[in-house]
């Protein structure tokens, strides 16, 4: 005897959603709209009191958001999910939701360049610092919690070195504290892995990459996974002791597994206001019905171009788990059985100049500051994605000035190679001349 | 809020507003291995209208102290000592599922006590399938996901939750998961597939009462629920289309409207 939930790829395709609340329509609409009608003034208080469910105001939410909300948290496992204007704006949502002036965050060192600045410049303006540990030192995540520590925060697989956290045993560590850990599971998506399943509290993507897959639309999203009791800890009184902004509310006591999302949108967006538009979130769910077929082919044409880069003479050194001798294969092998993702990371023969001739002059590829897309993209990520960090900041990061960040499409593989071949050939070119 | 009852600590949510010994009480009652958040968009509402309200964590679920009470009689006899605990004369009591159960086997043994009784997915006998049973004795958590997947609806399984943003399934299994599957659930299934007191309690109750059905209900089919409804003399009966076990969460809005009126009107303010 099994349940009879729906699967993956089912909810992939329906979660969130019946026609029969919707005047039948096969496909979601989109409610473009800003406000929604009261019955009666009873009616209309009881929604602003939280008292019972439904739609005020599209910047708190929205119907065709909430399908989009209750998707991802099918997929994801969690027991509910809000989403955003961006993945940046999921994150800060959740810190601001998360602590207060004086509290402190830990944070992997490899982690998106404008995450990295949220942390190092952007949030100790509200009085909130980070300490910074490299992704493999996990003991590091635990010697740096500190008395005022609100949550771990980090990317599974870090943006742009590929090093891989291991969430399972820095999650242990964070409960053990009485602190939550966070997960931008962007490069994943819920194919791939699902964190809430390794020891994650909150989940974070940036939906805009391969959820979505078309490159066409904005979007994040933050998925609480409702294991973390804020009751059991007096960390956290903004979620456990009265709220002044809602008749003396204690979220935790009020709304328990799904408290975090209730305060992050009750509070969080009603006066910060990070909204998804309509359109945007019906976007992301064209891409999100396809995300199975995409994962596969984004990491078999990943694998094959991994083995491409690990044989070129032009190759100093791939990153991607996938890779026997890579220090994280044995924890990607554990956690990431359906595949190590399509981000690749590499250095190139040559440096920095090698590196700009081969961006100049691959055709195929993209370069543009994105990845996840159905096109294969490629950037330089010292000089423009984390262009902003200090030289001591990309040391920890373990990102050199060699460094390609590749993002592996769904193209025909051969037309991919064909394409690095031109660029590789562009790039020996400065090395001949300056040897001249 | 935490008291004592029985000298053992008991927590209950108020709905968001101070617990007031002058208001009307109304106590609700969860279903197998929950707690009191299945009620929150039932429970804010009358506590901001003029009721005193305690949605009761069970013996040994959510944060009341253990252990779980292993019979409908005792969970029955605990919630008329939960009255007195709060220093009330009298109360209210809405159940759901197991709760129905435990509102039953209350109103009939302490009368005077209970001013109305709603049910919601109740049923007067409530057999466990062997095998789901065996599972939660045994702490296995696939009998979450057995119980969520026949406990909700199309709503519960598609989407659609009234509050946006929340996932029925994956929320519900979360607080049975966050309590414990084998001493919790499993003593609960025990303790409904034991119950043989159901129409016999029924014919007892004399207060006003409604039974709230989900014609999609599989816990407790819609025939088991009216056949319940036909043994208390003063019952009324809702049924609400396309909706399952879950009424109080997958159709929070129509159950609420339901309640309200029929609270109003048999234990005004």
């Amino acid at each position: 005897m099994d349940p009879k939930t729906y699967k993956f790829d089912t909810l992939s395709l329906h979660a969130g959603y019946m026609p029969s609340k919707n005047a039948g329509s096969r496909q979601v609409p989109i409610y473009q709209t800003t406000s929604y009608m009261f019955d009666d003034v009873d009616h209309a208080a009881a929604l602003f009191n939280l008292e019972r469910g439904g739609h005020i105001y599209s910047r708190i939410s929205n119907p065709t958001v909430q399908v989009l909300e209750e998707r991802v948290a099918a997929l994801e496992g969690g027991t509910a999910a809000l989403a955003t204007a961006s993945g940046m704006s999921a994150i800060f949502l959740t810190i601001m939701t998360l602590c207060n002036a004086g509290d402190h965050v830990v944070v992997s060192s490899q982690l998106y360049g404008g995450t990295v600045n949220l942390f190092r410049l952007t949030l100790p303006k509200f009085g909130i610092k980070a300490t910074f540990v490299k992704p493999r030192d996990t003991e590091g995540f635990k010697n740096a919690i500190q008395e005022n520590t609100k949550c771990i925060y980090g990317e599974l697989v870090g943006n742009p070195g590929n090093e891989l956290m291991n969430l399972p045993e820095i999650s242990k560590m964070a409960h053990e504290a009485g602190i939550p850990v966070v997960i931008d599971s962007t490069y994943q998506t819920p194919y791939l892995f699902k964190p809430l399943e390794h020891g994650a509290d909150f989940v974070i993507h940036s939906l805009t990459k391969w959820m979505a897959g078309h490159g066409s639309s904005m979007a994040g999203i933050l998925v609480e996974g409702g294991k973390f009791d804020f009751l059991k800890t007096d960390k956290f009184p903004t979620m456990t002791e009265p709220y002044e902004g809602y008749h003396g509310l204690s979220f935790a006591e009020e709304f328990g597994p799904v408290a975090f999302t209730m305060k992050a949108r009750a509070e969080g967006m009603r006066d910060m206001g990070p909204c998804l538009s309509p359109q945007n979130a019906w976007n992301v769910l064209q891409g999100i019905e396809t995300l199975s077929v995409r994962m596969e082919k984004h990491c078999s044409n990943a694998l094959k171009m991994v083995e491409y880069l690990s044989n070129h003479e032009s190759v100093a050194w791939v990153s991607h788990a996938s890779l026997k001798d890579n220090p994280d294969y044995e924890l990607a092998k554990k956690l990431l059985p359906k595949g190590t993702g399509s981000m690749i990371a590499f250095g190139i023969k040559g440096g920095k100049e090698a590196g700009a001739a081969f961006i100049d002059n691959v055709k195929l590829a993209s370069h543009l500051a994105n990845v996840g897309d159905t096109r294969t993209l490629v950037i330089h990520p010292a000089s423009a994605t984390h262009s902003q960090m200090d030289e001591a900041t990309l040391k920890l990061a373990n990102m050199s000035h060699d460094m390609i960040r590749l993002s592996v499409g769904i193209e025909d593989i051969d037309d991919i190679i064909n394409d690095f071949e031109d660029g590789f050939r562009a790039a020996k070119k400065p090395r001949l001349v300056a040897n001249k | 809020m935490k008291f004592k009852v029985n000298n053992k600590e008991v927590f209950a949510s108020t709905g968001g507003r101070p617990f007031d010994k002058k208001k009307p009480l109304i106590i609700f009652i969860h279903g197998s291995g929950l707690s009191h958040i299945t009620w929150v968009l039932q429970t804010r509402y009358f506590a901001f209208h003029g009721y005193s309200v305690l949605a009761i964590d069970l013996p040994g679920h959510g944060y009341s102290e253990g252990p779980a009470l292993e019979s409908i009689e005792e969970q029955g006899k605990w919630i008329a000592d939960v009255i007195d605990s709060v220093e009330m004369e009298e109360a209210s009591l809405v159940g759901h599922s197991q709760g129905c159960l435990v509102v039953l086997e209350c109103a009939s043994q302490f009368p005077d006590k209970i001013k109305s009784i709603g049910l919601m997915g109740g049923a007067g006998a409530i057999p466990m399938n062997p095998e789901l049973l065996d599972l939660a004795e045994k702490g296995d958590p696939k009998a979450v996901d057995l119980m969520m997947d026949w406990a909700h609806g199309p709503a519960g399984h598609f989407g659609g939750h009234p509050v946006p943003g929340l996932h029925h399934i994956n929320l519900g299994g979360s607080i049975v998961i966050n309590g414990s599957v084998k001493n919790a659930l499993g003593v609960d299934f025990r303790a409904c597939d034991n119950y043989k007191n159901g129409f016999e309690a029924a014919k007892k109750i004399k207060c006003p009462a409604i039974n709230i059905l989900g014609d999609r209900d599989r816990m407790c089919p819609l025939k088991e629920g009216k056949k319940l409804a036909e043994h208390i003399k003063t019952s009324e009966v809702e049924i609400i289309p396309n909706c399952g076990h879950m009424i109080l969460l997958e159709e929070a809005g129509q159950a609420l409207e339901i309640l309200k009126k029929f609270i109003r009107n048999n234990h005004p303010v």
